[in-house]
């Protein structure tokens, strides 16, 4: 069992490709050609002013928008093609900037809800699966918590333990921060550094310099629907090359 | 007051209440299954199936309850050849025609929903029936409630309508005691009294449910 096991994730292909993706609301062009390769095991930070494209790259690789032309790649999955974009279901983790938990279930509800329904657990299966998805961020103890009984902080590592839980190839982090009070933001970025140590692949959108800096293994700034720059993070951070790169970093630093 | 009448009269009245109560249970039943289903349609993303279910509401909540029932039960003999059972024909009648604010009660609930709740959810590999049962529908239940416990409480009010096709409910026995008897007063003021003493619970609930929701 152990050796299937192995086997199978030996083969999980994490990798991200894009290649000339588009997308456009209404008559407002978001991406213009976005080529962007994430390897397995890497974790990517994208930064980036607010309506610069960064949040649709990533709601396009979690599958909840498809891309208007271009090739979008999960593993061996094309999103580009809309008869299997619902493959991607299910096989990665998406953590909002809103948490965006069920708040009609308790903790453990809501990390078991997919092993349950689309997995087809028994409920004492899903539970086990749960709880240990609960330890891993440290909230065993909330399990019977409905997210109104948590603070901010809390409910954002409640969603990521509620991805985990269906074991996804990939985690996707909307700016899971940006809600969250000062004094709350470690305990997250805490866990996704965590995950990042563990090896997941991660794709982070994220406004926390320090984290990127101290977690990324690649940061990338996109601007005006473009990868306007990319590299190791002390190259972007610190020594970006581009001038909105510049200009960016120097607003977010002085803020 | 004509006391011995009331009194004379009760077993033939909570027979007809008896009636009313089946009628009512009946028709919630059968609004709610409609409403539910009208309201997927209405929030569905294709154009054709969401217009059917906006020309459903248009159509029951344009026409008065008494004539939806007069057709339902006339039309039956009209086109089928042969008359429904009086309290088929009523529940059928008060069902397509509450459902149709059913549905207006559950969109509204259903459209209160954060989208985000669904794109979680769906990136959990919910189907999209997972996701409406699992996720959207329990959420709704305490945006709904209120308004919905409110509609149910008209609809059995609406029940003594179906006296209009001759279906023997409370209203309908109420009428035909005081065609015997000429006493009106005594008679409406007891069939008013046993139709409050069904809507007054329901309205207690309601006030409970909202408070629960105020207090969450």
């Amino acid at each position: 069992m152990t050796t299937t096991t192995n086997l199978r994730d030996a083969e999980v292909d994490s990798s991200i490709r894009l290649r000339s993706v588009t997308k456009s609301f209404g008559s407002t062009e978001v991406l213009k050609k976005v080529d962007l390769d994430v390897a397995s095991g890497e974790v990517v930070v994208l930064i980036g002013a607010s309506g610069s494209g960064k949040s649709t790259v990533l709601r396009i690789m979690s599958g909840l928008e498809t891309s208007d032309s271009g090739e979008v790649w999960v593993g061996s999955t094309p999103l580009h093609d809309p008869r299997r974009a619902r493959e991607i279901r299910g096989h990665v983790g998406m953590v909002f900037q809103q948490f965006n938990l069920f708040p009609h279930l308790t903790a453990l509800g809501n990390v078991t809800l997919a092993l349950r329904k689309a997995r087809k657990m028994s409920t004492s299966e899903a539970n086990t699966v749960g709880m240990r998805s609960l330890e891993r961020v440290g909230l065993s103890d909330k399990a019977e918590s409905y997210p109104s009984q948590l603070s901010g902080g809390q409910q954002q590592r409640v969603a990521i333990a509620r991805a985990l839980a269906v074991s996804p190839r990939i985690m996707f982090f909307d700016e899971a921060t940006s809600a969250l009070d000062p004094e709350l933001v470690g305990e997250v970025t805490a866990v996704m550094r965590q995950l990042a140590d563990e090896g997941m692949t991660m794709v982070v959108v994220t406004h926390e310099m320090r984290f990127a800096r101290r977690t990324a293994d690649r940061v990338m700034f996109v601007d005006d629907g473009v990868i306007a720059e990319q590299g190791d993070p002390e190259q972007v951070l610190t020594n970006p090359q581009h001038p909105r790169t510049q200009q960016f970093l120097r607003k977010v630093l002085e803020a | 007051m004509n006391t011995d009448l009331i009194i004379e009269s009760l077993p033939q009245l909570l027979h007809g209440l008896a009636v009313t109560v089946g009628l009512s249970v009946a028709a919630i039943a059968g609004s709610t299954v409609i409403g539910l289903l009208v309201a997927t349609a209405r929030t569905s993303k294709l154009p054709v199936i969401s217009q059917l279910g906006r020309a459903y509401v248009e159509i029951f909540r344009g026409s008065p309850l008494p004539i939806t029932l007069l057709f339902i039960y006339f039309g039956a003999v009209y086109y089928l050849g042969y008359s429904l059972n009086l309290f088929v024909a009523a529940t059928v009648g008060l069902s397509l025609y509450h459902g149709a604010y059913v549905a207006e009660i559950f969109r509204s609930g259903i459209e209160a929903v954060h989208v985000g709740q669904r794109e979680a959810a769906q990136v959990l590999g919910l189907s999209n029936s997972q996701v409406f049962f699992s996720v959207v529908l329990p959420q709704t239940r305490r945006i709904v409630m209120p308004p919905l416990v409110g509609q149910y409480i008209s609809l059995v009010k609406d029940t003594s309508i179906a006296f209009l096709i001759g279906t023997v409910e409370l209203m309908k026995v109420g009428q035909s005691i005081v065609d015997r008897t000429g006493q009106s007063v005594p008679i409406y003021l007891s069939v008013a009294v046993l139709y409050f003493i069904i809507c007054y619970p329901l309205s207690v609930w309601v006030r409970r449910s909202d408070r629960k929701v105020v207090s969450q």
